[in-house]
């Protein structure tokens, strides 16, 4: 086989935890994006500064806010142990909360971008044919930002793909539970296994290069 | 008993919004007015796409919004609950869904599910053909059409249409006028139809309100309010009044005799049989006046009438003589106020019209 049983697993963890953040983070960022892209309130600048903080943060940063708060001390770390669920550090689901805020910000950005595009003006005429906000949220806004879903998913998925720096510090490296693609790589590195760096890198290289290149290959403009 | 009582008073930084209106419960009530003038957003507070703080509006006895009062809590109706269908100026269909699917969104969400009226808008307004395109396939003409037989289709109380022409060439438009004449005639439901261009009023409206600077300065049945002489000044410039004719015959030299009340008036060639109601319009402009009939004149029209009013115009030298043709029939003249001075005209005395044009509207 070409790559071994520690490095599928890997793969299978990475994918896993991509798609789980990325299910996750539309369910989430879709309305934070709705709202930040239709409201005239004074929290619309801090928000959005918020939700882009992850892009220019170093992944330490943030994983070592996210580990305090989920931490035995910290405020997430009491509530899930009130609810007996332990702590999320160190384990899979800890890996999940940490990347939908990583990714968040590759969610939000696309999706905002796709309803301001849209425009009051599909909205009005819905209302003036009985829709409610709601209904017409879900019947117009919705198939009118497609575009924009596919881009927001994509990248979400990716991202959480290309993650290293939090999951080393909220999952730390165990393997089948927090050992994803990239700590594999590196550990491969570390123990100088550099045949079995290269076979992984190999196969993320040929990923990212594949999902850009479908993002780029894909426009709706070219609908029928 | 007017049917539709709106309100409404608005404050934006640089406009503000002050209108009473009392519209009928039939017909087309042209909005008129020119760009800033206020009555797009009127029809917005009428489709509660706007909110006037303090706005009320009484629909046939139903109230969409009343919070002017002072009580605790006033009525505002949201959009989507009011009956009422919107045709926007420019494109308005869902790109997503093809015309039928367009059609049935607002059929399916106004209780129409049984499609009440489906295959008679259709008809109507020409679209059977169209019914399984997408709306990026359609001329502009069409998806106005479109978007019309959209708001019928939700059995609507009142037809707000905002220049649904006003994005179209000339050559849409004329496609499209057919249609909307036959809407007039067909639909027992009142429709307000905001325009600034003069010919679409003319054609379509039963009604005319004016506005200038947010506010209403005329407003009564169409050809009363042309032909009155007191309209501000934005409006003198287009002074002109619609009458209804009957077509009576067909002259032997191509013209064609159309009666009129207190006259006649021979045009160009119309194709239409005797009996036939037509609207022409004859601008102020194109009306000069004479104390006689005179025989060497090539101007065919003239029409003898009692002069009703003199009022100066804006442009200097000018004045608009109001004349009365018959009982509550009037024509306008543009004169030179040296003219009149030479001419001793006044209200009371008895004048020749000579009408130079004369438009037909349909």
């Amino acid at each position: 086989m070409f790559l071994t049983d520690a490095d599928l697993q890997s793969i299978w963890l990475t994918a896993r935890l991509a798609g789980i953040t990325t299910l996750i983070l539309f369910v989430v960022g879709t309305p934070v994006a709705w709202w930040l892209a239709r409201t005239r309130s004074p929290w619309k600048g801090p928000i959005g500064a918020v939700v882009a903080l992850p892009l220019v943060l170093p992944p330490s940063v943030l994983g070592f806010y996210l580990l305090l708060a989920m931490g035995p001390n910290g405020p997430v770390g009491q509530m899930t142990q009130a609810l007996g669920l332990g702590t999320l550090p160190f384990t899979f689901w800890g890996l999940v909360v940490a990347s939908v805020f990583y990714s968040f910000p590759f969610m939000v950005q696309p999706l905002q971008n796709a309803f301001e595009a849209i425009g009051e003006r599909p909205l009005e005429v819905a209302a003036t044919l009985r829709a409610s906000p709601l209904d017409a949220f879900f019947s117009v806004a919705l198939p009118l930002a497609k575009p924009g879903f596919v881009t927001a998913g994509i990248l979400t998925f990716a991202h959480t793909v290309g993650e290293f720096g939090v999951v080393l510090m909220i999952g730390g490296n165990i393997p089948g539970v927090t050992r994803v693609a990239s700590v594999q790589i590196y550990d491969h590195v570390e123990a100088l296994e550099y045949m079995d760096a290269h076979r992984l890198a190999g196969v993320m290289l040929v990923f990212s290069f594949l999902v850009l290149l479908a993002l780029y290959a894909w426009r709706p403009n070219g609908r029928k | 008993m007017s049917s539709i009582e709106a309100s409404f008073q608005l404050d934006y930084p640089g406009f503000s919004l002050d209108v009473n209106l009392r519209l009928p419960e039939k017909g087309v009530t042209a909005l008129f007015g020119h760009s800033g003038s206020g009555k797009t957003t009127v029809l917005r507070c009428f489709a509660g796409l706007n909110r006037a703080p303090k706005g009320r509006l009484v629909v046939e006895g139903e109230v969409w919004q009343d919070e002017g009062n002072g009580r605790a809590k006033g009525i505002f109706l949201p959009t989507h609950r009011r009956p009422l269908g919107l045709v926007f100026q420019e494109a308005s269909l869902f790109p997503h869904l093809s015309v039928r699917q367009n059609l049935e969104y607002g059929m399916k969400r106004s209780g129409n599910k049984a499609g009440d009226g489906f295959e008679a808008s259709v008809d109507l307004l020409g679209i059977r053909p169209l019914l399984e395109r997408g709306p990026e396939r359609l001329s502009g003409g069409e998806r106005q059409r479109v978007a019309i037989a959209r708001a019928l289709l939700t059995r609507p109380r009142l037809l707000l249409m905002d220049e649904p022409l006003a994005a179209l060439d000339l050559k849409r438009k004329l496609e499209i006028l057919p249609y909307l004449e036959k809407l007039h005639d067909e639909l027992d439901i009142p429709v307000l139809y905001v325009s600034h261009a003069p010919d679409e009023v003319a054609r379509l409206a039963d009604h005319l309100v004016l506005m200038e600077e947010g506010k209403v300065v005329a407003s009564g049945p169409l050809m009363e309010t042309l032909s009155r002489a007191d309209l501000p000044s934005a409006f003198a410039d287009d002074a002109g009044v619609v009458l209804e004719a009957r077509v009576e015959g067909q002259e032997a030299d191509g013209l064609t005799r159309l009666a009129i009340p207190g006259g006649r008036l021979l045009v160009s060639r119309v194709e239409a049989e005797p009996g036939k109601t037509l609207r022409c319009r004859i601008h102020a402009r194109d009306v000069s006046l004479a104390l006689t009939a005179s025989t060497d004149s090539s101007i065919l029209n003239t029409l003898p009438a009692r002069v009703a009013a003199v009022v100066a115009t804006d442009t200097p030298g000018h004045v608009l003589v109001q004349l009365e043709l018959a009982e509550g029939v009037r024509l306008l003249a543009r004169i030179t106020e040296r003219s009149r001075a030479a001419l001793g005209i006044g209200p009371g005395l008895a004048v020749v019209a000579q009408v130079k044009a004369v438009a037909l509207l349909a």
